[in-house]
Order: structure tokens, then sequence, then C-alpha cells
């Protein structure tokens, strides 16, 4: 299939391939949580929810001098617009709880660390799901935890992009997606300048890796 | 600006889903105009000077060849038509997308679609078209009003209520043929298409006794669709016979056999290669007719035999077979016989011919109808009108198909370009050449810009490149046909002190002037390999890089790719070095030279010397490798001695190969699997490689029947035991080998190109070779799967980074497939070309000859020369003369004359007379008649 179209250099949706999908952002949409967001890439939507710093309640799980990060991550029912899918066991929750959890512990400031409020909850829900799934929510988290006014090095944000059709293709949606092309995840710091999530999943040599960071350089600088 | 898209669609399990998909509107989408103050100028595609047309989706869909001519220029081309041609028509979608990109042509696409200001909504009630064609007069009123009242704007549409409306909405609209009509070239009126209904009228005017159904409707889409699920119709590719057109097969899966069709009206308007439906005739009519040679093509024949039957609900009695050629009562068997009662899938194209001669109506100047001839036998004449027909009487044409109504008995087509004068020998050529769809079309500027400037010569950067190594001291030669003016390939040979061997192949480095993405690189991978034809060569790369900076010609220095191996005497291989060199070659010799210095045993210069250690080392390998299951194939190669003046052909022969020619392809062979194992090695999932698969009994089958009908047995369990098989097979008759491994080669599959990441390793196997591995490395210059490979090999050594059209595997998978359809193309044409050389041949010089009969057919038997290498029926019943003299027996391996003891069998040498006929004009053909 032709994803970018050869005479007029446009992707299905309209976009040219450099091009990332309408964003939105809004924050304090829940008013129990500390902290919430909702935000949107395209058709993908995604709220979060910051409950802390508070008391570690496992006690058990406690490390002095850390703070304690969980992350919650699920999608909702309704969310692709298919009911057979269960998303109980997937295999996405497990790797992005993992993901989630180690990866905010080093943005957090160390400023909160001498108090014993060390736990902060993530709650994470995919109302609609139509690629990019995986940067929308980590996006909406950065939302949330600003909302909640945890002290924080720097703002995460994250942004996906794929090859297809011999052409870097940035924000892919889930047509995009679900080509089978190679599809990578990119976490930045953007003041720091650093990167904290650089997740690929393709079916490819090893050395298409470098490729596809490259690609994804070139296409977000 | 964004919109949301949402529609409802059925999956392919029958689920219905809906699908939201976002829509984005911009407004940095130009017009493409030249007289345009606003828009940016750098995408200009449409002058100024002209009207703008923009076309309707019919018009795309019906008259591509017109679109085609250089006439219709500065054209707008809106997404919506460019995605609903695609959705209708894939072939034309792509013809169309050459057009867009072509410079020569103005056609420019607008993206409608995304355009801001020329997006609609789909209103209410409004059906998908309805939206479609307001799209379209939407952007052409836009475009006038953007461009302002200085241009003109014209809607070119075929559609009268889209017309109507566009006129109502002040929008200037035309027919295409009232437009061409405008233009003044009656020329370009051939190329317009004219519906279906008019087309109708006309020939319901010339033969108003016949406007009864000449074939069935065609079963409606949704009824054959149950009728397969339900296996009440069967599906499969339609293929004629290429002898008898009014026969033709239907490969089914879901009965496992083939179905036959007699008869034009049970095939009911079904061309060759099209996908269709089939319905069983019921047992009865299963008629025994054993596969005939068409007598004749005379289609007038068809008149009386091919009505449809009265009623719809009758299926139509045999009446091909009961009166048409054979006159033999039928034969219940047990061959499925069907008919054609839909079609899923048309192949129609354009085809190569010329106009059946026919009486110039009264009164010239108007459109005339004439009927069109096909050259290949298995496409029905095709009616098409035209207005030149004193022009195109004795020429060559290509004609495209449009319809077939089940009420006129040819299909209609329109008239496309004329070729040349009828059986003039270029003509014929080039006849040959677009029936395999090769492009002979010169080199463009762009890709002639990639090369090198010339003179070309060594240069300081290729010597200090640490890559290269400096082999110039090397005593390096090559060997190859007389003549040969691209020599890829280069040999060395030196002893060492241990005793053993240093052995070299150096092939031209073409990747070091062709670039992966530059026009010379798509063009070369486009055109995939050379052409040789009997008299030209078609190059798959300009000509200074063929013959000169590429070619390893004898004294100059050249750039190559090596591989060089440390052999034993025994010709085992130690170890295996890659390398780009410099060399220089200091001899490029011809097999007949080659072979004549190896055997003058006087000789004992250097590369003489040389030259029996190599053929020593490769008469072991030889022997290894036919050890291992190696298959040695024959074809029936043939080679013409042409005149220099007139370039007829002067002499005809059977292509000798000599030791030295299987010297060479010995170590092109090794260095080929020595490239195949380095390459997959480091791109496991990328390499490109070449297989051959292992043909299955069924495949086998006919061969291992002939072979037993002359008390020969064939053991075709493994490669190794027919390869065995086919050495033992040696008759008294000299021939008679080679013709059981040209009947072998015909039942195997050819070799094919792969991406080794779409197949699993076990199916790499090369069978004919016996080699596990295999790939093209040796002949970059006339293939480009040599100049992919050395890609491969170049970025697996670190020289160079792997291009990234390796990376992409579906668009590997297509590069690999279209090699193997040129290459098989290339093969068809060479073989054309061959047939239509000898043909020119005998013209001047009926002969009689001796020959071997291949196969028997139940009016006569197919029979092979070997040495013209030519194959053709031979006829033993007279046209409409009774076939029940002779008898063929259970296995169709022997005939026999009833009431005499004359009988003929497989393989039996017969003498023929070969004579060149022309039963019908302008389709000269080699009759061969036994003596």
């Amino acid at each position: 299939m032709e994803y970018v179209s050869s005479l007029t250099g446009f992707r299905f949706d309209g976009r040219r391939p450099n091009e990332m999908r309408q964003i939105r952002g809004e924050i304090g949409v829940l008013a129990k949580a500390d902290g919430s967001a909702l935000f949107e890439m395209g058709n993908t939507k995604v709220i979060a929810a910051v409950f802390g710093p508070r008391e570690v309640q496992n006690k058990s799980q406690q490390i002095d001098n850390q703070a304690l990060v969980r992350c919650e991550y699920s999608m909702a029912n309704f969310s692709t617009g298919d009911r057979a899918r269960k998303p109980k066991g997937d295999r996405n929750i497990i790797s992005y709880s993992a993901d989630h959890g180690s990866k905010y512990i080093n943005t957090f400031d160390a400023s909160f660390s001498g108090k014993n409020l060390k736990q902060i909850d993530i709650f994470l829900q995919v109302l609609q799901a139509d690629g990019g799934t995986r940067s929308a929510c980590i996006n909406a988290a950065t939302l949330a935890l600003a909302d909640a006014g945890i002290p924080m090095r720097d703002i995460v944000t994250s942004c996906s992009a794929g090859y297809l059709c011999s052409t870097p293709l940035l924000d892919l949606n889930y047509v995009e997606d679900s080509a089978g092309g190679p599809d990578v995840t990119v976490g930045l710091l953007v003041k720091m300048d650093k990167m904290t999530l650089l997740q690929v999943i393709a079916l490819m040599p090893t050395f298409f890796f470098f490729c596809c960071c490259i690609c994804f350089v070139l296409l977000f600088v | 600006m964004l919109q949301s898209k949402s529609f409802v669609k059925k999956t392919k399990q029958g689920r219905v889903v809906k699908v939201v998909r976002e829509h984005y509107l911009r407004d940095d989408i130009h017009c493409g105009a030249e007289i345009c103050k606003v828009c940016q100028s750098s995408s200009v595609r449409l002058s100024s000077s002209a009207s703008i047309l923009i076309i309707d989706t019919n018009v795309v869909l019906h008259q591509i060849d017109l679109l085609e001519n250089p006439a219709i220029n500065n054209v707008i081309v809106l997404s919506v038509v460019l995605d609903e041609v695609r959705n209708r028509n894939m072939s034309v979608y792509n013809r169309m997308k050459a057009l867009c990109t072509d410079a020569m042509k103005n056609f420019y696409v607008f993206s409608n679609e995304h355009h801001r200001d020329t997006y609609v909504k789909e209103m209410v009630g409004e059906s998908p078209n309805d939206r479609n064609d307001r799209a379209i007069r939407f952007a052409a009123r836009w475009y006038q009003s953007h461009l302002g009242e200085g241009t003109q704007i014209l809607l070119i549409t075929n559609d009268r209520e889209n017309k109507r409306k566009a006129v109502e909405e002040g929008i200037s609209a035309e027919t295409i043929e009232s437009y061409v009509r405008s233009l003044q070239q009656p020329n370009l009126l051939d190329l317009v298409v004219i519906p279906t209904s008019a087309v109708k009228e006309e020939i319901d005017d010339l033969r108003p006794l016949k406007r009864k159904a000449f074939y069935l409707e065609h079963k409606p889409m949704s009824e054959i669709t149950s009728g397969l699920l339900h296996r009440i119709y069967h599906q499969g590719k339609l293929r004629v016979n290429r002898y008898n057109p009014f026969e033709a097969y239907v490969g089914s899966e879901s009965i496992g056999d083939e179905i036959v069709i007699y008869g034009r009206v049970n095939m009911n308007r079904a061309f060759d290669e099209d996908v269709v439906a089939v319905e069983l005739l019921p047992k009865d009519q299963w008629s025994g007719v054993k596969s005939f040679i068409a007598v004749d093509d005379d289609e007038d024949e068809e008149d009386d035999i091919h009505m449809v039957p009265s009623s719809a609900d009758a299926p139509p009695r045999n009446t091909n077979v009961a009166n048409g050629h054979s006159g033999s009562t039928p034969i219940i068997s047990d061959r499925p016989v069907g008919r054609v009662i839909g079609i899923i899938k048309r192949n129609w194209d354009s085809y190569c011919g010329s106009l059946e001669p026919m009486p110039f109506p009264a009164g010239n100047g108007g459109a005339a109808s004439a009927l069109f001839v096909s050259k290949d036998r298995r496409i029905p004449k095709i009616r098409i009108l035209t207005h030149q027909l004193g022009n195109l009487i004795d020429k060559r044409i290509i004609v495209t198909v449009d319809s077939w109504d089940c009420s006129s008995k040819y299909p209609s087509g329109h008239y496309v370009r004329t070729i040349g004068e009828i059986g003039d020998r270029d003509t014929e050529s080039e006849v040959i050449l677009i029936d395999n769809d090769i492009n002979t079309r010169p080199f463009s500027v762009q890709v002639l810009a990639c090369l090198p400037p010339l003179p070309w010569s060594l240069s300081v950067e290729d010597m200090a490149n640490p890559h290269r190594e400096d082999l110039r001291h090397l005593r390096v030669f090559s060997v190859d046909p007389p003549g040969c003016r691209d020599i890829d390939d280069a040999l060395h040979c030196t002893t060492s002190a241990n005793g053993n061997f240093e052995v070299g192949v150096h092939i031209a480095d073409v990747t070091n002037f062709v670039y992966p993405g530059t026009p010379l690189d798509e063009e070369a991978a486009q055109r995939g390999t050379s052409v040789y034809l009997v008299e030209k060569r078609i190059d798959m790369l300009p000509k200074p890089l063929t013959e000169d900076i590429c070619s390893l010609r004898a004294d100059v220095e050249r750039l190559a790719f090596s591989v060089i191996w440390e052999m034993t005497p025994n010709a085992e291989i130690i170890s295996t070095k890659y390398t780009k060199s410099i060399i220089k070659s200091c001899a490029a010799l011809s097999y007949i030279e080659a072979q004549a210095r190896m055997d003058d045993s006087r000789m004992v210069d250097p590369v003489t010397t040389d030259l029996r250690n190599l053929n020593s080392l490769a008469k072991i390998m030889r022997q290894r490798r036919v050890d291992r299951g190696a298959l040695t194939l024959a074809s029936a190669e043939v080679k013409f001695q042409i005149d220099t003046e007139t370039h007829d052909p002067l002499d005809i022969g059977m292509y000798q190969i000599r030791e030295a020619n299987q010297m060479i392809e010995e170590f092109m062979l090794a260095a080929n699997v020595s490239v195949a194992e380095k390459i997959l090695k480091h791109f496991p999932l990328c390499s490109l490689l070449r297989r051959h698969p292992t043909p299955t009994k069924e495949m086998l089958e006919p061969l291992v029947h002939t072979a037993a009908s002359v008390g020969l047995d064939l053991d075709i369990s493994t490669s190794k035991a027919l390869a065995d098989s086919l050495d033992h097979a040696v008759g008294d008759d000299p021939y008679f080998n080679k013709l059981i491994r040209i009947l072998a080669t015909r039942c195997m599959t050819q070799a094919v190109y792969f991406c080794s990441g779409d197949l699993a390793p076990a199916e790499f196997h090369h069978y004919g070779l016996a080699s596990p591995l295999y790939t093209h490395f040796t002949s970059p210059i006339r293939r480009y799967a040599d100049v992919m490979v050395h890609r491969l090999l170049a970025a697996a050594l670190e020289i160079a980074k792997l291009p990234p059209v390796f990376l992409d595997g579906q668009r590997l998978t297509q590069l690999a497939d279209n090699l193997n359809h040129r290459h098989r193309n290339a093969q068809m044409a060479g073989r054309a070309s061959v047939e239509l050389h000898t043909l020119i041949y005998f013209r001047k010089r009926p002969t009689d000859t001796e020959a071997r009969i291949v196969k028997i057919k139940a009016n006569g038997f197919i029979v092979f020369v070997p040495k013209f290498g030519i194959e053709g029926p031979v006829h033993l019943t007279a046209k409409g003369d009774k076939q029940g003299d002779w008898s063929v027996d259970a296995k169709g391996q022997t005939m026999t004359k009833a009431g005499t003891n004359t009988s003929y069998r497989t393989l039996q040498t017969v003498r023929i007379h070969l004579e060149v006929v022309e039963p019908q004009p302008h389709r000269p053909k080699l009759e061969l008649t036994l003596i």
C-alpha cells in the first residue's frame, strides 16, 4: 500500500511525512486526583491521574532516600471500538508498567525525598486508541505530574516515528502503525537535551535500529 | 483545519465496523499554474499558453491511451480522481502515475481532497459517486476563480449528468470526443474509445440479421461468489491452447484437475489469462476429443457452429467438436469439460497485429469499422473503428480491448499506435519487443547525466582507495563469445610455491559507477536485464558503461570486484578472498581461440598454461558438481550467421558448446556460490539469492512416460538419480540424449530470484546446480540482480553502506519479482527473435530435413528439428478430413493408421519438409510436412 502518495507526498490523512497530528492537552480534569490531565494526539485520547506524593502504603517497599513511583496503565474496553479485545494479560501492560515505573525515578527532583511522603501513583487510561498510545500516555502523565505540582528536573515529552514506503514518518496513526513497518518511540527531556526512552518494535537487521534513530532525530530536531 | 471522516465498512470476516479517520485540510497546496501569482512557483507544471483541462474519472479509466498521446497536455489530475481510478483499475492507475511524473507531459496532481477551499463534505443521502462528481466540479470552479477569467479551465467528462450540472454551474465542460475533434487531428480520433452503446448501434446497423446474442450473459458477481462457495462453479485462470485458439484450460483447485473448455461460445468472451468462473457440463457431454492441433485458424468457420442455444437453461451442445475440425464421433472421456459463466478478473491488454484485409468502404475520410487480427493466435479478432483505414491496412498496429458485449461476436477495441510495415524485419523485431514489454526507449537525459565524463581513465582517488587492491601485475585475461563487447568477467590463475593455485574471478565493478537511488540505477532496476535478440542487443545500462568504462577489455586498466580462491591441485577451496581491485587484462580471447590454444600442444606461453591449469581445475570441479547431482540440461539454442549488409540470416545451426565454455561457466558458478555464502552470512534476511525449486513427481511424469515408451527407465527420485539416468540415456541416435535432456528441462520450473527473508533456508536450494545456495554475481553489466548482489557484497565487506532498499522487505520482494518477470520476458523475446529469423531464413530456402517426434496429438504430432532447433506441428490429416483413420494408444505415445502398419511413436525419427506458407495474409508461418 502507498502510505505516502508518490505524486502528492501526502499521507492518507493529509499530513506530510514530518508532520504531527493535532495535539490538545487539558489539566485538572479530575477533581479528586492531586493532578490530572487529558491528552489527545489526533484521535488518540488518554486520561492521566496522579496521586501523591503520599506515604508509602506498603512499608516493605520503602527504600531510604528514594521515591516509589507506581504506574498503572489500562486501555478502556471501548477504546478500539472493538469489544472482543481483552485488555487483561496484554503484553503491553506489563512492559508499560515496568517502563513507566523506572523511567520517572530519575526525572523527579530529589527535593521531596527528605520527607516521608515518598510514593507517587500514576494512573493512565486510554480512552480512544488510534496509534501512538504510548507517546500519548507519557505526555499525559507529564502534564498530570506538573498539575500535581511534583517537582521534576525536566518535562518528559514523547512521540513515535516509523518507516514506510522508504520514507520516515512522524507520529504514526493506527493505520500506519499496523502496516508492519518498524516503529520507534522516543521520550525526551527537552531542556536537559537527554533521552529517557528509546523503544523500537520491528523485525529487522540490528543496524537498522540506528537508521530508525537517525530518521527520528532528523524528523524531530 | 481538521475534518473527521467516518464511515462504516465490512471486514473480510464479514463483521461491520465503524472506521473513524482524521482528515487534515491544508492551506499550503499550490495550484501548479504558471500564471498564478499567489502560489509558490517551484511546483509549476501547467503552462499558461493553452487552456487547462480537468479530467473526470471515467475519462481516465477509458481513455488512458489518448491521455498518453503527446497532444493531450496541460492537465490537472485531481486526487479524488486518482483515488477512484486506483480503486477501480490498478493498471490504469500505474499508467496515470507514470504520466504525472513524466517530465515531457504537463500533468499536475492537485490534492483537492486536502485543500481547504476545495474539500467538499458528503451531503445526507448523497452517493459517494455523486459526491466525487461534485468535488470535481467544485475544484474546477475553484480553479476558474483562482486563476481568473484570463485562463480557460475546461472540464472533460463523458458523464452526461456531470456535464449538464457543470454547465449549469458555469463551468465550461466538454466530452472527450468533442474536445479531440476541436484539436483537429484526425489520427487522435482513433484513440478515443467510443462508449459501448454507440458501437453496438453501429454493429446492429451493419448486420441487422445477427442481432441475436452470440454469448450467454455473464452471471452477476454475487451469484458467482455464492456458486464458488457451494462448489457449483469453479474458479481458475483460463489458458488458451497455443496451437488451437478454440480450446482452453482452466486449472481449478477445487477439482484438482484442469477443466477443458471447447469453442468460443463456451469460453464466453474470456481472454487468455483471465480469471474466470466455470461451470461443469453434464458428464455425457464430456466428449473425449483428444487435444487437437487446430488445422487452420479460419474463424469464419465459427459462424455456423457458434450460436447460443435457443434457451439459456439448456447447455450448448458440443457443436464445435461435432461439426468442427474433427468430425469424429464424440467419445466420453474422463476429463472434465466446462463452460465459462462469468469473468472474475479481466486480463485485457494491448495487442500487436494487423487489420484483416477488407474492401475499402465507399467514401474516404469517414469512420470505418475494421477487424484487427492479433499476432498472438490465442487472442480473438478485435473490432475497431478507424478514420485512417488506408494508412493502417498494411501496417503492424497496436490495439487495446475496451469491451465485449454478449451480442457482438468480436470484442471491440481501439487503435493505439502504428509500429511499421508488415513483414519488415525491424517492424517485426519491434513487435517482439513490445509483446514482451521490453523498454527500448533511448536513455533519458537524467540517466545519461549520471555517467562519468568520457573518456574515462583510472583516477588517482581510485588508486589511493584503501579498499581497492592493485592487481595490475596479475596476468588476467577474459574468454567470451566472439565479438563480445560487454566483457564482464575475467580470470587469472597463478601457481604458488606449495603447489596450490591462486584463482581469481574478476567482475566488472559496475556499482562503482551506478549509485543506488540515481535515475541511472532506477532505470536499470526497471529494465532488469539486457535483452539479446538475434540481430541486436537492448542494453540495461547506457553504451559508454557497457562497452567501455565497465567492459574488462584487453590492455586497459579497469576497476573490478574480485573473488580470489586458494585452491589445491584437487580443486579444493582452501580460502576465499573478496576485494575491489584494479586489473589490466592482457588478452580478450574468444571461446574458439581459447579452445584452440589449449588443444595446440606446441603453445607453451604463460596464458595458455594458465588456461590449461584452469581447465584441469574446472574439470575436477565439474565432476564434483555432477557427483553431487547437478543436472546437465539442454535447450535448443540456435546460432545464426547474419549478413553484415542486409542483416538477413545466412546460415543457421545449433550453438556449439566447447570445453572452454564449460571452463568459464564452472568458475562463474563457483564465484556465485562463494558470494552467495558470504552475503547470506552477513545479511540473513535481506540477501538476493537465486533458487530452483525441486520439480514434483507430477511435473516429471510426462518425461517418464515418454522415456518409458522407448524402453528407457528414468529414476526421478533425486536430482542425482535423474542426472545419472539422463547420462545413461544413450540411443543409436546422436541427438537422442540431447532430446531427452531438452524434454527434461521443459518439465521443470525456472530458477527464480528471491529475497532470503521471504523463505525458509531449506527452500534456498538450487535443484539444477545441486547447490544449497546460489546467486548471480558475475554479469553486472547485463543483469540488475548482479548489481544488487555487488552492493550486498560491498556492504558485507564494509566497503560501502547498504542501500536503504535492502531494508524494505516488501520493496525488495517487489524488485526480485520484477527481475524474474524481466528475465522471463527477455528469454521469450530472444526465442521469438530466433523464430522470426528462422522464418526469414526459410522463406527463400524450403528444406528437407530430419526431425524427432516429441508429442503425439490426435491428428498429427509435434516434431523437433535438432539441426535448426525448431519445434512445430505436423498434420497427418488434411483440413476437414476425417480424423478416424488414426488412433492413438492409451498413454498417448503411439499413433497407428487403421488397417495399415503405419504407426508413429514419440522420439521416432521422421523426415520432414520445411517451407514458409502464408495461409492468411500477414501471418506467414513455417509449415512442416511429412515426406
